[in-house]
């Protein structure tokens, strides 16, 4: 209600609230505000916190989050939503695990098969939101009890382990860059969510796939009206987003050298908080990667220094929670003070 | 006489349950500009739609340059140079002007796959200059006015090289300097030999710029015409089907009573400066003032939907506190908002349930159950009391026309016994026949004894209506003219700008107070 007031005889609200929707940087800004606010405050209550190896832990224990973020923030700025990343990532390592472990071959294969998995759930559930009009929430959510059935079945609900195949635990824990400069030992599951997100940046801001994938969270009808394919470019965003998970399934299952079928369940949630606090809107139309990355980062930042401070798990749960909830507050009382 | 660039004959279209169109024809010459006419309903939004390619007609022709076309798609209509500029804007207000104008056709490089932004905002910047814009393409468009949005749209429109351009109630939301801007440039591209269909109920607008109006009524057509040699009244006899009893305003009540009420001094901010008024039982009266005069806002503040800074608000002579809308409606005030789908109406209930919305306790029985029956009965009371057209109380507010939609909204503050009614812009997208029955009902309201204050940017409406007329300027109240005051007079007091006239006008500007 107060967001029309002081507008002129209330006509030219909807211009102005339109207006509020472009100051996504100071919710990007605030993050980042935050997650400095963060790291220091962890750093001057524990010593251990701003340790060389905390920090790489804090980047690893980031990649998975961060790269399923990348593909929800996507869906998210079409205006739709996806409920299945936890649980296609686990489909995805499930796969690699059948394709190199069970039947042998060799690791590009299992690489591009688990890609290839994501991409096809991707098809999946966009054919299913664009073409069957079914809401991309119960779309996705109905994909993600599919997926962990299907990653159950298939292993036979037992782990499968990739002790036959050499380097697989190099794609997520060796240090591609470690080895051309020996004084930062990144690890490669971060150097991957960072080329991912860049990837994904690039995509969003400069090519036609990023913007229809705008266009559309802003406004769907104007952009069918314009005589644009909308129902593929929207099949195009969701598989987009499921190759990611791709992504995500070959770090997971390279971290735990195995692909843990049970898994998954639950990842969905904290990469839509990652998405939430980064300032990508839940109703589509605006957002960027990099609020989508700082997001992530705020979460592994305070799971870790709440830990180092010997803070109970349980309460670090409640914590994420209420920044949760602060950050689209926050972001609300911008909008409302324009 | 130029040959017609289009023409649509036979054409119907039925949609489950309604027959939209019957027989409808329309024909464009190249460098006119085409009014076409109709209450609601009555098939225009339709014809176009299928001319656009949004419907696909069930018989019928349509003809491009004497050429048998077929339009599948809206894709189809704008290769064949047919664009249609929509009443809601159908604008991505996060995207740049320019990449909504070029959306699905941006200049490409490097694998199709990239876009060529320096290519399309020069383009775009192109567009704009022939239009004698000034715009930057880059810039959002939801910042943008909703008059430089429509030229978003114009501009988009002409970027498909477009010769029929079809323009829905494109005034809707402009105030005359921007209606000029907008006439100017029909009037290049009429020149320039585009075809022009101009969709609006501003009988004003269309003498200015209509060359022929062509009238539907019931989804038929009735008759073309041309606009200049036709008069108004025998238009809008086309349109209603019946020549509207005359229309004269009311005579004014001069009744001494207590103001029922009163508001002293209100201000907020620079939305609401120091405004003064009062209205007595049975009085009708109208606000009048150019858009973002501070009408709407006053309306708001004594409703309590925006907090005042200060300012005392009576109701029969008692001041209120008024912090929040429930408080205006305990103290038997209602408004009725100009924007009946967002705030007024639950477009997904049904008509009791609408009609009984406000006053939902009265239908509580101790356990908390709805008792529907009385619900009913009491809706259908309102519905006979007040000529609401629907098929039962149990139809679904969004399938009601607007005057109907408009007439629940009165039942839902009548029911709650509002003593005090604030009507915003009343009949807003409300077609002329049923415009005149709200008239009567808001007489008929007044003279039962209640406070009536309508806000209206429609003239003739505040003459034809009002016992008084209270002029707004930048917030301020100019003046207070009594019943048959001249339009000259409300505009000299509508852009009586600053604090030039002092104290001078006091007895007019405090109108009611004593």
């Amino acid at each position: 209600m107060s967001s029309t007031t002081g507008t002129p005889a209330g006509t030219a609200a909807p211009g102005a609230a339109a207006k509020a929707r472009f100051s996504g940087a100071q919710q990007r800004l605030l993050a980042f505000a935050s997650l400095i606010v963060l790291v220091v405050g962890f750093s001057l209550a524990s010593p251990n916190f701003l340790q060389t190896s905390n920090i790489l832990a804090i980047l690893q224990a980031t990649s998975v989050n961060g790269v399923l973020a990348v593909a929800a923030t996507l869906v998210i700025i079409t205006g739709g939503i996806d409920l299945s990343v936890g649980t296609l990532m686990t489909f995805c390592a499930v796969i690699a695990g059948v394709v190199l472990t069970n039947w042998g071959m060799p690791l590009p294969v299992g690489i591009l098969a688990a890609l290839a998995a994501g991409a096809a759930s991707g098809v999946c559930s966009g054919t299913i939101i664009a073409k069957l009009k079914v809401p991309p929430f119960i779309a996705t959510l109905g994909m993600m009890l599919i997926l962990k059935g299907l990653s159950l079945v298939i292993s036979g609900t037992r782990p499968i382990y990739f002790n036959a195949t050499p380097g697989y635990t190099d794609i997520a824990q060796g240090s591609l860059v470690g080895t051309l400069i020996p004084s930062v030992p990144l690890p490669n599951g971060v150097l991957i969510l960072f080329l991912v997100a860049l990837v994904a940046h690039i995509i969003l801001r400069k090519t036609i796939l990023g913007r229809f994938t705008f266009a559309l969270g802003s406004n769907e009808e104007a952009v069918r009206l314009s005589g644009v394919n909308v129902d593929r470019w929207k099949i195009a965003v969701y598989t987009l987003a499921g190759g990611i998970c791709g992504v995500a399934g070959l770090l997971i299952s390279s971290r735990l050298n195995s692909a843990q079928p049970a898994l998954g369940q639950g990842y969905e949630l904290d990469a839509i908080a990652a998405v939430v606090i980064g300032g990508t809107s839940l109703s589509g139309g605006r957002g960027t990667i990099v609020g989508t990355l700082i997001g992530a980062l705020i979460i592994s930042v305070l799971t870790n220094g709440l830990r180092i401070l010997s803070v109970a798990q349980e309460w670090q749960t409640v914590v994420t929670g209420s920044i949760i909830i602060l950050a689209v507050y926050t972001d609300m009382l911008r909008r409302r003070k324009v | 006489m130029s040959a017609p660039l289009l023409q649509m004959d036979g054409i119907d279209k039925s949609f489950p349950g309604v027959r939209a169109l019957h027989q409808a024809r329309f024909d464009l010459r190249a460098g006119e500009v085409h009014a076409l006419m109709g209450e609601n309903g009555a098939g225009k939004s339709t014809l176009m739609k299928i001319l656009s390619g949004i419907y696909q007609p069930d018989a019928g022709e349509i003809r491009l340059d004497n050429k048998p076309v077929q339009v599948p798609s809206p894709r189809a209509a704008q290769d064949l140079g047919i664009a249609i500029i929509h009443q809601e804007l159908n604008l991505m207000p996060d995207l740049s002007a320019a990449e909504n104008i070029f959306i699905g056709r941006e200049p490409r490089k490097r694998l199709s796959f990239f876009t060529d932004d320096a290519k399309l905002n020069a383009d775009a910047a192109a567009i704009f200059e022939t239009m004698h814009l000034k715009l930057d393409p880059r810039t959002p468009v939801g910042t943008l006015s909703i008059a430089k949005q429509q030229m978003v749209e114009i501009a988009k429109a002409l970027s498909f090289r477009s010769r029929v351009l079809v323009m829905d109630e494109p005034t809707a939301a402009l105030n005359d300097a921007e209606i000029a801007d907008l006439f100017a440039i029909i009037a290049r591209l009429k020149a320039e030999g585009v075809g022009i269909v101009y969709i609006s109920h501003k009988m004003d607008e269309l003498k200015r710029i209509a060359d022929r109006v062509t009238v539907m009524r019931d989804g038929e057509y009735v008759a073309t015409v041309p606009m200049a040699e036709t008069p108004v009244e025998r238009i809008i006899a086309m349109m209603v089907g019946r020549a509207l009893s005359d229309e004269r305003p009311p005579a004014p009540e001069e009744n001494g009573r207590e103001p029922l009420l009163e508001v002293r001094a209100l201000n907020r901010g620079a939305a609401i400066r120091d405004v003064s008024f009062a209205v007595r039982p049975g009085e009708i009266l109208g606000f009048a003032g150019l858009m973002g005069a501070g009408r709407t806002e006053v309306a708001r503040a004594i409703f309590g939907a925006d907090p005042l800074d200060s300012g005392a608000i009576l109701v029969r002579g008692k001041e209120i506190a008024i912090r929040r809308p429930q408080d205006a409606v305990r103290a038997g005030i209602g408004y009725l908002s100009e924007d009946r789908k967002h705030f007024g109406l639950a477009t997904g209930m049904d008509v009791r349930d609408n009609v009984a919305m406000a006053s939902l306790s009265r239908f509580t029985t101790p356990g908390g159950f709805l008792r529907e029956g009385a619900m009913s009965e009491t809706a259908k009371r309102y519905i006979a009391q007040l000529a609401i057209k629907t098929p039962s109380d149990r139809q679904e507010a969004r399938l009601l026309s607007g005057g109907n939609q408009q007439k629940v909204v009165i039942a839902k503050w009548l029911l709650r016994d509002c003593e005090v009614l604030i009507f915003d812009e009343p009949t807003r997208g409300i077609d002329v026949g049923a415009k005149a029955e709200i008239y009567k009902l808001l007489n008929a309201l007044a003279a039962e004894g209640r406070a009536i204050i309508v806000i209206s940017s429609e003239l003739p409406e505040v003459l034809r209506l009002s016992h008084r007329i209270a002029v707004m300027c930048e917030g301020r109240l100019t003046g207070v003219l009594p019943a048959g005051a001249s339009q000259d007079e409300i505009m000299r007091l509508a852009t009586q700008r600053g604090e030039t006239s002092g104290d001078t006008r006091p007895s007019a500007a405090m109108g009611g107070r004593r």
